[in-house]
């Protein structure tokens, strides 16, 4: 398929070459439409976020108010911090104008007059290199005051994490942005009704607003058609873990995950079997390496896989794979990332991690797989933001896919008796 | 405290925001570029340029995990050991850089030119096992590959 997303075109990231191939075409063909028509456009695309939600983006855009007197705001979430995630940094590398000019589309539709880009803290030469793009495309004119003589004006500010997984989280990422703690809110208000500053704000994944500008070049009718018709579109799928070629890869929503693997990652190393795959970051539920079959990169697919997209970083685990291991450091990382707002996030995983431990060391005892459950099950649900539930989810789908792999780390006796 | 030519820096971005409490992360991360840390007087410091609680400022940097609040060594070697590291061997990375650097994680060298650290996901699973120095990210390393880097950082 030809690559729209992170096209193999060289020096794309300069604004001159984004220009030579029809680059900021698309702001010029929307600021001559009506805000609604925009909005009315990415809705009939079923442009559905990249985020890890996979929620309809034109429906969330519509959310804004219309008549509204405080100012209104766009937060773009480019903290990519989810395990196994690594996509929004190539777009930020190889193509930061089509994320501007999304973003730019985005807010004339909405009316925003301010947008905040924020980027993890350990992403600082790809912060250097959006901010590079972004003072491009304020001299010549794209961003700033009246936008190409088209009385619309918004400006483009960039703000740095510091290293909190949780800020990837949007209303955590509106207060870290206020400057404050990053602690998720209370929903609602929701963040159209009070976002940052308690105005309306619209919270977009980065990869979801580099898909705009193609939306408005080709016609919601050409984009709908790529890929899987409920969740269209062109999909940056990170590959990682046991495989000959690791790297992002762009491809069109529905393909199967074992051509992801086989054909595009270039299959496991010394033909080893798959053992199991985490098909959309750290938090989704892993799935058997032989139940794979038919399974595709798609919200539909893999929702009757049970699992999700999430941000679509797959995640390639060969026959030798510990398991127990894995997911004891899974549980390591969401004890070390959560706020510590609610208590069953709070305590919970570190109840996780530290029976994970037990596990790992041969230490556990038969009982204390219902004990996981048993603190999983109570943390899902149960809190303010969905780190808990990224948290329990991998716990509970690891002991009913790979039971067994529990059972064999149990301390000897206990299995005598 | 701070320079005036970060000062100035400091009046762009009010600019930016609709209250000066926004500016905490950013004036913090100029804070810590000039000084490589962040001490308490800087932190009191930075309250009263931007009219918030100092009680404000210490919970946003003992929050987030990249502000430090102790001075570093010379070189800040940090190793991500999160899933898909862990899958392509980041177990010998961390090995090399704690032998290499004569101390373990979490802890500086006695000659205060490593501090080593474990971290979590870095966004470089395409190139595990990898480390950070600063901005600079290191991918696709080998124990040997990760000796020799070092080997280079005087």
């Amino acid at each position: 398929m030809e690559k729209f997303i992170l096209p193999e075109i060289p020096n794309y990231h300069k604004i001159e070459v984004y220009e030579q191939h029809g680059g900021y075409g698309a702001l010029k063909k929307a600021l001559t439409m009506k805000p609604d028509e925009i909005i009315d456009e990415i809705k009939k695309s079923n442009l559905r976020g990249r985020g890890g939600a996979c929620f309809p983006t034109g429906m969330k855009w519509s959310f804004m108010p219309k008549d509204n007197s405080r100012p209104k705001y766009l937060a773009i979430n480019g903290d990519e911090s989810e395990p196994g995630t690594f996509k929004d940094r190539m777009i930020f590398e190889f193509n930061p104008h089509a994320l501007i000019e999304g973003i730019l589309i985005g807010c004339y539709a909405m009316g925003i007059t301010a947008a905040y880009v924020y980027i993890r803290g350990e992403y600082g030469k790809w912060i250097h290199m959006l901010q590079k793009a972004v003072d491009e495309a304020y001299t010549k004119g794209y961003i700033g005051n009246d936008i190409l003589k088209s009385k619309f004006s918004t400006n483009i500010y960039l703000h740095k994490g510091a290293g909190a997984y949780i800020c990837g989280e949007e209303s955590a990422l509106m207060n870290s942005i206020e400057g404050e703690r990053g602690y998720p809110r209370v929903k609602p208000p929701f963040p159209a009704q009070k976002g940052l500053w308690a105005s309306p704000t619209t919270i977009n994944n980065v990869e979801t607003m580099a898909n705009i500008p193609l939306i408005m070049n080709k016609g919601w009718e050409w984009y709908s058609k790529i890929g899987n018709a409920k969740h269209p579109g062109p999909i940056l799928v990170g590959i990682s873990g046991h495989v000959n070629k690791p790297g992002v890869y762009e491809v069109p929503t529905g393909v199967s995950l074992l051509e992801l693997i086989n054909t595009y990652a270039g299959g496991v190393p010394n033909n080893k079997k798959i053992k199991a795959v985490i098909p959309g970051g750290s938090s989704t539920m892993i799935l058997r390496g032989e139940n794979l079959e038919g399974v595709c990169m798609d919200a539909d697919s893999l929702k009757a896989a049970g699992s999700s997209v999430g941000t679509a970083g797959l995640i390639v685990m060969d026959e030798d794979t510990d398991l127990i291991r894995v997911i004891t450091r899974i549980a390591k990382f969401y004890y070390h990332e959560s706020c510590g707002q609610c208590t069953p996030c709070r305590e919970g995983t570190g109840w996780l991690f530290k029976t994970l431990k037990r596990f790992e060391h041969g230490e556990a005892q038969m009982q204390d797989i219902d004990v996981l459950m048993d603190v999983a099950n109570n943390i899902e649900g149960n809190t303010i933001c969905a780190l808990g539930d990224a948290a329990a989810w991998p716990v509970q789908s690891m002991i009913r896919r790979f039971r067994e792999e529990f059972e064999k780390r149990v301390v000897k006796e206990e299995v005598m008796a | 405290m701070l320079t005036p030519e970060n000062l100035k820096k400091v009046e762009e971005l009010r600019k930016r925001y609709p209250e000066s409490k926004a500016l905490t992360l950013p004036v913090l991360w100029i804070a810590q570029e000039q000084e490589g840390w962040i001490s308490e007087d800087m932190m009191k410091y930075i309250a009263n340029l931007l009219n918030v609680p100092p009680a404000h400022v210490m919970g946003v940097v003992t929050f987030y995990t990249m502000y430090n609040s102790k001075e570093k060594g010379k070189y800040h070697i940090e190793v991500c050991t999160n899933i898909s590291c862990m899958l392509r061997g980041s177990d010998k990375i961390l090995e090399t850089v704690e032998n290499h650097c004569k101390t373990s994680v979490g802890k500086t060298s006695s000659d205060k030119k490593w501090t080593v650290s474990e971290v979590e996901c870095m966004g470089a699973c395409g190139g595990a096992p990898m480390l950070a120095i600063g901005e600079e990210y290191y991918e696709n390393l080998t124990p040997e590959k990760t000796k020799e880097l070092l080997e280079k950082l005087s």
